[in-house]
């Protein structure tokens, strides 16, 4: 008597009862895709949202105006408090590499008749390396054109593909901000869709002085990027910002600060805490399923038991132990969980696949929630196998022989 | 009695509680059986012939008494000694058969060797050998279900001597089967005890079935009150010949 034989008898045990085996195996198929399906698309989004956080820019730093701790979302923008001068003053700081003012706001883009909406975003060269921005053709403005208050633009894709025809190339072009005649001196690669579903190559880029002053007339910018050396300076820099603007500001003591220091990979932490969270509370309601599903096997299994006492009790009069009739019936309930197990990772591997290309909705099915739900339903075999198992072990042989069905 | 001693219980005794009640089942059994012994236990419905086979076959424990069998005492074996004696040195014959239903004759045929834990090859080849002897090598593949009774009980004596025991023991064998087919098992269980030697202890209620026997054992409330042996054995064969030879004179 070896394992081989257990096995053998097993299948044997479950082909003679097909459409029940199948049936009791459908639970454990379902709680096991649930799983498979609800970590992919939870590990699907968690990634989305990470590289949408870190196509933001990585080891960055947003400078926003506004009183930070208790204030009104939203309304730190019309707060005017961050000025040209407040960022270059922070670009002298120790660890900081790069420092990007920002003012944006919408406007109409004209060229040749046709208007489109988009974002201008008055800034400085420096956005380059922040937001990992490269010009396809032509190239991003000039630390001159900053200082000259220059009327240049870069696009962003979705404004050529919405302005120009086909055959035109952009750059030397003469557009329109909202009745302002702009150059066009570069177009942008695509950056796709940014955190919040916005289209993040619907913008177009121009000096923030010219932004500033042609466009707007204020003297304040909106937010300022600042990019540290290492993801280690990351607190250091924010904390020497934060006692920088104090100073410029003339805030003492008790007084508020008028800005918020915003850290991206704090963000970005908190968004992966909340992915993962929402990705364990689907995977244990999918975990419950399972377990129904292993109730379902225990069930199946005692009426197996009970309608088998008579094959049980022949099996002992010709030589079988206790151990071989529990090996027989716990190798039967494995046999039933592990074959659903497979099957049902390979539904929800096919289910997470369908999802992703209905619903756009990127998946990721990972060899932890295989092996994870494979070992489940191992265990659960085991588990819910056993207490049948040993009520068939435990039965007297001549009364198992005399059992009436 | 000269011989080789197959088995030898000593003042066994075997008491139940059912509740507070107490049901004395044996009484103090002493009985000795040689080897190649062809013997049938008889008595009343609860004179506690069924618990002496269980006794027997080591599938039922004895209260008290000794128990020796082929030399060894086996009284004080666990569970799984006992499973491994039956295995090793019974076969058991039931009177509804008891044939896995799902499964092929084949299959039933070699349960207790796979228990044996035999290697394929020689348990395929014993499988055939088996079935061969009783007369149903044709059958290999064919499931209980497709099969007259006395087929089946053929099947079952095919599963009782598959692993060469040195006892068979039979409850009841031809209980179920009409008496034409209860002679045929009888030629076939003597046989059996002739040719190959091995010793059968059967109960029965039949007293003609008895006659195929050559030891008559009567057990009354749990005591043995009588012990014969037989003065001539019945055959089966030629009764089964000659039910066979009046069967095709009245066609």
């Amino acid at each position: 008597m070896n394992i081989t034989n257990n096995f053998e008898i097993s299948f044997n045990g479950l082909k003679a009862n097909k459409m029940r085996s199948v049936l009791t195996m459908l639970g454990v198929i379902i709680g096991v895709s649930a799983v498979i399906i609800m970590i992919a698309v939870g590990q699907g989004a968690s990634k989305r949202i990470s590289d949408q956080i870190s196509s933001m820019g990585s080891n960055l730093l947003m400078v926003s105006p506004g009183a930070g701790q208790g204030a009104v979302r939203g309304a730190g923008g019309n707060v005017n408090t961050l000025t040209l001068e407040d960022a270059e003053a922070i670009s002298e700081l120790p660890l900081v590499n790069y420092v990007a003012p920002e003012l944006s706001s919408n406007a109409t883009i004209g060229y040749e008749g046709q208007t489109w909406t988009a974002q201008y975003n008055g800034t400085t060269p420096e956005m380059q390396d922040i937001r990992d921005l490269s010009a396809v053709t032509g190239s991003f403005f000039t630390e001159d054109d900053v200082a000259d208050t220059n009327l240049v633009a870069v696009l962003g894709k979705t404004i050529v593909d919405n302005l120009y025809p086909p055959d035109v190339d952009p750059v030397g072009t003469t557009i329109r901000v909202n009745k302002l005649a702009f150059t066009v001196v570069g177009v942008l690669a695509s950056k796709g869709a940014s955190m919040g579903g916005q289209d993040q190559d619907n913008a177009l880029y121009i000096p923030v002085s010219t932004a500033q002053k042609r466009l707007m007339g204020v003297k304040y910018v909106r937010l300022i990027n600042v990019q540290t050396d290492t993801a280690e300076s990351m607190s250091y820099v924010q904390s020497s910002v934060e006692n920088l603007l104090r100073e410029r500001h003339h805030l003492t003591g008790a007084s508020n600060d008028d800005f918020n220091v915003r850290n991206l990979a704090s963000v970005l932490a908190t968004a992966e805490n909340a992915t993962a969270v929402m990705t364990m509370l689907l995977a244990s309601i999918a975990a419950v399923s399972l377990l129904v599903g292993g109730i379902g096997i225990m069930n199946i299994m005692l009426v197996s038991v009970t309608e088998r006492t008579r094959e049980i009790g022949l099996r002992m009069a010709v030589g079988a132990t206790e151990g071989n009739i529990l090996g027989q019936f716990l190798v039967e309930a494995l046999v039933l969980c592990l074959s659903g197990g497979i099957a049902g990772i390979l539904l929800g591997m096919a289910v997470a696949k369908i999802i992703s290309m209905l619903a756009g909705w990127p998946t990721s099915v990972t060899m932890f929630s295989v092996l994870l739900s494979a070992g489940f339903s191992a265990a659960i075999g085991v588990f819910f196998g056993y207490y049948p198992a040993k009520k068939a072990a435990g039965l007297d042989p001549i009364e198992a022989l005399r059992f009436e069905k | 009695m000269q011989g080789k001693i197959t088995l030898k219980l000593d003042n066994i005794r075997k008491i139940y509680t059912m509740g507070e009640h107490k049901v004395l089942a044996l009484g103090g059994v002493t009985l000795t059986v040689l080897q190649g012994e062809m013997v049938a236990i008889m008595g009343a419905s609860g004179s506690g012939k069924s618990t002496l086979l269980n006794v027997i076959g080591c599938l039922d424990k004895p209260t008290e008494g000794t128990y020796i069998l082929d030399g060894e005492d086996i009284s004080g074996l666990n569970k799984d000694q006992l499973a491994s004696i039956r295995n090793k040195k019974f076969g058991f014959v039931f009177q509804t058969f008891n044939l896995l239903g799902r499964v092929t004759v084949r299959a039933n045929v070699q349960l207790p060797l796979i228990y044996a834990g035999m290697d394929k090859k020689e348990m395929a080849a014993r499988t055939e050998e088996a079935l061969q002897w009783v007369g149903l090598a044709g059958y290999i593949n064919h499931l209980p279900s497709q099969m007259s009774g006395g087929q089946q009980q053929r099947v079952a004596i095919a599963r009782a001597l598959v692993n060469s025991p040195s006892l068979i023991l039979a409850d009841e064998p031809t209980g179920a089967l009409d008496s034409k087919t209860s002679v045929e098992i009888m030629s076939v269980i003597q046989r059996l005890n002739r040719e190959k030697g091995i010793t059968v202890i059967m109960v029965t209620h039949d007293k003609d079935i008895s006659l195929y026997c050559r030891r008559l054992i009567y057990l009354k409330d749990g005591h043995v009150v009588d012990d014969n042996m037989l003065a001539d054995q019945r055959d089966a064969a030629a009764d089964l010949a000659a039910l066979s030879e009046k069967a095709g004179a009245q066609a």
